[in-house]
């Protein structure tokens, strides 16, 4: 079932791969296979980055035709002095962390529930994941409109309706994505991101040796220890993976933020995808959106380490086996 | 040893491993807690039913405030979106994410062959350099991306779509397959070997059936993954080659706002992922960690 790192079959004999004194020829027998996935993964995302590295060090906007040169860091120090892009690195990081950390904890307490029997339960998991699978597009346009809305909007209609219950004559009327732009976004995120980050630990949860939490049990650990002291250095590693995943996945935003607030109002909920797309396809300016690709390209790196720190020890521990 | 008797002795592995698993007596939640997690599904669909309840609605029942749960259900939503101009869009969004698919399994399981099978040299340098391109925000890419299609005058055309999922879901792919193929018994792979196999001959003979399921999962991640891709799609695209995301932004600022259309619209794009995602809720979890957890 969910395991992290099982391998069906101990090794047996010598290993499959006899280390020889190869040959030139095999060799190249041997990468054939890889090269075609290699070289078109190399040819379509590397080469654009490079690119991005040049056109960031050039002066060009469309806007004024004839005018293209190189003008060397200068974008950069646009972009690091520029008020809008700072305030764009804030958002996307304020969105992240609020998205991936209520994720996550809400995600916990679900598969905490899911991984005991009860009646539904394989109901209950298939109608979870269900948020994740509406196209995020859909989901963005769901929330903004049929939820948020403040004249129809689910929420709204159901403050009403309960207000209505006790008598009053009307609910209040809320414009959410106005008054709340950031809780909004992150709203409709945490609600598409919380079924990955439950269905991760799940898995975690679900891998536990069962006779461990036995022993646990029959030396009298009481349920919160069992969980503080067992199952929760357990899941470390895949809370990690979660939240390592989310990061990347969400410091992306584009579609959300582009549909429910286009980035405002002002520019409050601007991530860095957004701004870029505004600086490349609104202001026009090539060479600073290239410059901002780079910085964001950067940001990734780091984040991107140590998102390949924790894989690569899951990665090491299932190869040693 | 015969390639049957070695897959009989591979369906009694997976079998027993099944079998070996130590969740026959899980602890049951109590009723209370029973009522816990069910209002907290319900919370968490309640958007979905709603979407769905809606799209059978007529626009004057969608837009009330108290919500109309009760109004009169019918398919006039679905039967004018189809009946106009939705339909383009879905197929430019198959065949983009059904081509792509197809090109990134068939890049992607000679790849994992040689990361696992007979791995070259390094193989886990390009097994992770394949996967830092993942960690690369698509946004620094679409400027570049963007003028050279532009000059070689590809925008607004489907391929160019194909060629971008291929190359942002391969390295996905090639981690799930190299995951999968690693499980492919050596015994089975040696006998093919001595009975002199071409590689060709080994891959869609024994690999491929022997990893059907984990084929089936990579190419269904795959596939979500491309269908519902909006920022290249609505960037590189203007209107024979737009997808269905593309429709449905475009649809709100075209036609103003119609509440119940539009849950039609975006049940009906949702549809195929919702479906692909429940067939296969037991492999998503390997799909979308890469392989990493099982």
């Amino acid at each position: 079932m969910t395991t992290l790192t099982e391998t069906p079959r101990k090794k047996k004999g010598p290993p499959l791969v006899r280390p020889q004194p190869s040959t030139g020829v095999s060799k190249w027998r041997r990468r054939g296979p890889l090269l075609p996935a290699l070289v078109f993964t190399i040819v379509v995302t590397q080469l654009p980055f490079v690119a991005t590295v040049v056109i960031s060090t050039l002066q060009w906007n469309i806007l004024q035709p004839g005018d293209r040169h190189f003008t060397g860091l200068s974008n950069y120090g646009v972009v690091f002095t520029d008020g809008r892009l700072r305030a764009a690195v804030l958002n996307t990081i304020v969105l992240t962390a609020s998205v991936v950390v209520i994720s996550v904890l809400i995600g916990l307490a679900l598969a905490l529930l899911l991984d005991r029997r009860f009646r539904g339960r394989g109901l209950a998991r298939t109608l979870l994941i269900a948020p994740f699978l509406v196209m995020p597009v859909a989901a963005a346009l769901l929330w903004k409109h049929a939820i948020y809305n403040p004249d129809y909007g689910l929420l709204n209609g159901t403050l009403n309706t309960v207000y209505q219950l006790f008598g009053a004559d009307h609910g209040p009327t809320v414009d959410w994505v106005s008054n709340f732009p950031m809780p909004a976004v992150v709203l409709s995120l945490v609600w598409q991101w919380t079924p990955f980050m439950m269905l991760i630990l799940l898995a975690g949860l679900q891998a536990q040796p069962g006779d461990v939490l036995e022993a646990a049990r029959v030396d009298g650990a009481s349920a919160v220890q069992t969980f503080r002291h067992i199952t929760l250095p357990h899941l470390r590693q895949y809370i990690e993976l979660g939240i390592l995943l989310g990061t990347i996945y969400v410091v992306q935003t584009f579609d959300a933020v582009f549909t429910i607030t286009q980035g405002g109002p002002g520019s409050r909920t601007t991530n860095l995808p957004y701004e870029i797309y505004l600086t490349m396809f609104r202001k026009y300016e090539y060479g600073e959106a290239a410059a901002a690709g780079v910085v964001v390209v950067i940001g990734s790196i780091v984040i991107a380490t140590f998102a390949l720190r924790t894989i690569a020890s899951l990665f090491r521990e299932e190869a040693s086996r | 040893m015969s390639t049957q008797a070695a897959t009989g002795t591979l369906v009694r592995r997976l079998t027993s491993r099944r079998g070996g698993d130590s969740h026959a007596q899980e602890p049951r939640l109590s009723p209370l807690w029973t009522f816990v997690a069910w209002i907290a599904t319900l919370a968490f669909f309640a958007p979905v039913a709603w979407m769905v309840l809606t799209s059978f609605h007529q626009e004057a029942d969608a837009a009330t405030n108290p919500p109309s749960l009760l109004a009169p259900l019918s398919l006039d939503q679905y039967s004018l979106l189809l009946g106009r101009d939705i339909t383009p869009f879905l197929l430019n969004s198959a065949m983009a994410s059904v081509i792509s698919t197809l090109l990134v399994l068939a890049f992607a399981v000679p790849a994992a062959y040689a990361l696992s099978i007979k791995p070259v040299e390094k193989w886990t340098d390009v097994m992770f350099f394949f996967l830092s391109t993942k960690f690369l925000p698509a946004i620094a890419a679409l400027l570049p991306v963007y003028l050279i299609v532009k000059d070689i005058g590809m925008l607004d055309n489907v391929w160019t779509l194909v060629v971008l999922y291929t190359a942002m879901n391969l390295p996905i792919a090639v981690w799930m397959m190299r995951s999968f193929l690693a499980e492919v018994p050596k015994e089975i792979l040696e006998a093919a070997e001595v009975d002199g196999a071409g590689l060709p001959t080994v891959l869609l003979r024994i690999v491929a059936p022997v990893t059907m399921p984990g084929l089936a999962a990579t190419a269904l991640i795959c596939f979500i993954f491309s269908w519902n891709e909006f920022m290249f799609a609505v960037n590189l695209t203007a209107t024979r080659a737009s997808t269905a995301p593309v429709f449905l932004v475009g649809f709100i600022t075209n036609e103003g706002l119609f509440l119940a259309r539009l849950c039609a619209a975006a049940t009906l794009v949702s549809l195929p992922v919702l479906i692909a995602g429940f067939a296969a809720q037991d492999k998503l979890v390997r799909g979308l960690s890469l392989g990493a957890v099982k």
